[in-house]
């Protein structure tokens, strides 16, 4: 039982009872929170030149919405009491709140913005489809049918509001996730009224990086030219944000180190020790320092294109394993230390069980499949749907 | 018996009623017990404690605690001189054997302290549990709701001295209840009864009469973590700057 134990833990802290799955929790929802902030920068402050990404980070946003709250479910000791959170929510639990903030970031945000930006086009694929997908997109219309350009411009309107109340509704969704665990009293490693701050920056940071990479990726399945414009602005804007959230993380590191508190020595030891390599190595070096550089070399330097698009890959693949390694740092290490501050403890990763290796790479694949229907489902691309105007024009 | 179509229209519903309750089961009554009129509290006398591990072996037998987990606990502290900040300390199976025998062959010092739930009056662990299936009652005691608890292990988490696990086989939060059962009939908790030298205490800080008052007035009482400010209600004398 006390195998991996080194010092001194109370003896009911060597179980750590927040897994895997509740680091995919913040890493799914800040992917969530940084897609729909960067399709934001095309609505509410007019960066045209990210257009193109627009529609998919809002499909993103969504296909990791919908698997958010399963890790949670899943790690749950009575999956099947959960509904108590909506009926009773216990009022001073910063938990408690979690499903409100999602279902209002779900039914109030996402789902009607992408509606509403969609309608023309649902409206036109319902009328120009057969069979099971005529169907489908009819029950998507809701019945509402009216294109003409002044039902459109209400639309657009809707729309922008909607975005405009979406910027700090996503903020609430990861800044949230972020108090959740900053708020914390008991626990050093968590308990910082940065928390909040560093966790939206780091979620824009994977959001922006995750659309980027997958712009790029279908773009090549699908044989299409990468729209480089867009693509630097975006790496921009992704080297901008990071470079707030990392200063975030070293003013956090750099006053932990300064103030050197009670918990500071046992801290310290577990960054060196238990968390090197997913801290120093995966978090700072690799996920966050080298995709700085690599994205400042593009800002700096005229590169070519083959160049940037290259760079562009390998620095938001590694954001995106820094921000894992962020999250699993927080939630891992928190739990990895004693209380008592006179010891540490080992996390052993089940393969097969519910909350194992198997389910959290299956959680991660699932939001990439429900945006592969997504995608297929709501073309974001303006081509695609032209040709389905043409062709609705064409029957009419 | 020849029952009527009628009598047997009455009597199903009444026999589903009596089944119900049949179900249900019966509470435990404690019929002279007025919750407002307690605020318990527990007193643990450092100096007394000879760590045997009667208290956690009582615990668990008592309430059915699983191997591993523990809602008491014995620590053994080793100090040497000024090295407050470092103190070696062991619990070996939560103390309930007992400890190894020490070598006396420095100058440090040895102790033992009970550990067990604070029952604090601003616990952090009823406030963050999301359904507040954790809770504190009336008389000052923290329970836990078990057929309402999620399993979120929220409150394992924000609770500073580690008294809350989540049950393995129930998969709900489990912790000290004060013997709750026990104490609302008049009797002490199962840890307080077991010890041979009277090193926990039981106290009721509502009641003028409980020899706690005097206690407190006349010792150098201190609780765990008072820096945490969670008010805690296990009251420690004799306590040693090195214990965490």
């Amino acid at each position: 039982m006390t195998t991996g134990v080194e010092g001194y833990m109370y003896p009911n802290e060597i179980t750590l009872y927040w897994s895997v799955l509740i680091v995919l929790y913040p890493y799914i929802t800040g992917l969530v929170a940084g897609a729909f902030i960067l399709a934001s920068l095309e609505r509410v402050f007019r960066v045209d030149a990210i257009k193109p990404t627009y529609r998919l980070a809002l499909l993103t946003a969504l296909a990791f919405l919908v698997v958010a709250p399963l890790p949670l479910q899943l790690h749950l000791g009575h999956p099947e009491r959960s509904f108590e959170m909506y009926f009773t929510p216990h009022r001073t639990s910063a938990m408690a709140m979690f499903g409100f903030v999602y279902l209002w970031y779900l039914m109030a945000v996402l789902t009607v913005e992408i509606w509403l930006d969609y309608r023309r086009d649902i409206v036109v694929m319902a009328q120009s489809s057969s069979g099971l997908k005529r169907w489908i997109y009819q029950v998507l219309t809701l019945g509402s049918n009216n294109i003409s350009e002044r039902a459109l411009a209400i639309d657009e309107r809707v729309g922008w509001l909607i975005t405009l109340i979406g910027i700090p509704s996503a903020f609430l969704l990861h800044g949230y996730v972020g108090f959740i665990f900053g708020s914390i009293k008991a626990n050093p490693w968590w308990s910082s009224p940065l928390m909040p701050v560093v966790f939206i920056f780091s979620a824009m940071v994977s959001g922006i990086a995750a659309v980027m990479l997958l712009y790029m990726l279908i773009m090549r399945l699908r044989r299409e030219k990468i729209d480089m414009l867009c693509m630097d602005t975006i790496a921009s804007y992704l080297f901008y944000i990071f470079i707030i959230d990392f200063s975030l993380e070293m003013l956090d590191l750099i006053h932990r180190i300064y103030e050197a508190d009670e918990s500071f020595r046992t801290l310290n030891f577990m960054v060196h020790t238990k968390l090197y390599f997913s801290q120093i190595v995966l978090q700072i070096f690799v996920g966050t320092l080298t995709p700085i550089v690599l994205l400042a070399l593009t800002q700096v330097l005229k590169l070519p294109e083959i160049a940037r698009k290259r760079i562009y890959t390998v620095a938001g693949c590694l954001t995106l394993i820094g921000i894992f390694a962020m999250r699993w740092n927080v939630v891992i290490g928190g739990q990895l230390f004693s209380k008592s501050f006179l010891g540490y403890t080992t996390y052993k990763m089940a393969l097969a069980t519910r909350e194992g290796l198997l389910m959290s790479i299956a959680l991660t694949i699932l939001p990439l499949f429900i945006l592969w229907v997504l995608v297929k489902l709501l073309p974001p691309w303006p081509e695609k749907v032209q040709s389905g105007t043409s062709a609705a024009s064409a029957a009419n | 018996m020849n029952i009527s179509r009628r009598q047997m229209l009455i009597l199903l519903p009444a026999a589903a009623v009596a089944w119900e309750s049949v179900l249900a089961g019966t509470p435990e009554s404690s019929p002279n017990y007025k919750m407002t009129d307690h605020w318990w509290s527990m007193l643990i006398d450092i100096s007394k404690c000879i760590g045997c591990g009667n208290c956690v072996r009582a615990c668990q037998a008592e309430n059915d605690v699983p191997d591993g987990f523990f809602r008491t606990w014995v620590e053994r502290y080793h100090v040497t001189d000024w090295h407050l900040e470092n103190p070696e300390v062991i619990s070996p199976d939560g103390g309930k054997e007992g400890f190894p025998s020490v070598t006396e062959d420095d100058n440090g010092k040895y102790f033992f302290v009970p550990k067990l739930c604070n029952h604090c009056a601003d616990s952090p662990c009823t406030q963050v549990c999301p359904v507040g299936a954790t809770f504190i009652s009336p008389d000052g005691v923290v329970l836990i709701d078990q057929t309402y608890c999620l399993g979120c292990a929220y409150c394992v988490q924000a609770c500073p001295y580690g008294c809350r696990y989540i049950h393995p086989q129930k998969k709900v939060a489990d912790k000290c209840t004060l013997c709750y059962h026990r104490i609302t009939k008049g009797l002490t908790t199962a840890c307080c009864e077991a010890c041979p030298t009277g090193a926990r205490q039981l106290a009721d800080l509502k009641n003028p009469k409980d020899p706690i008052h005097e206690f407190l007035r006349t010792h150098n009482v201190q609780i765990l973590k008072p820096q945490m400010a969670t008010g805690a209600k296990v009251f420690y004398n004799d306590l040693d700057g090195s214990v965490r």
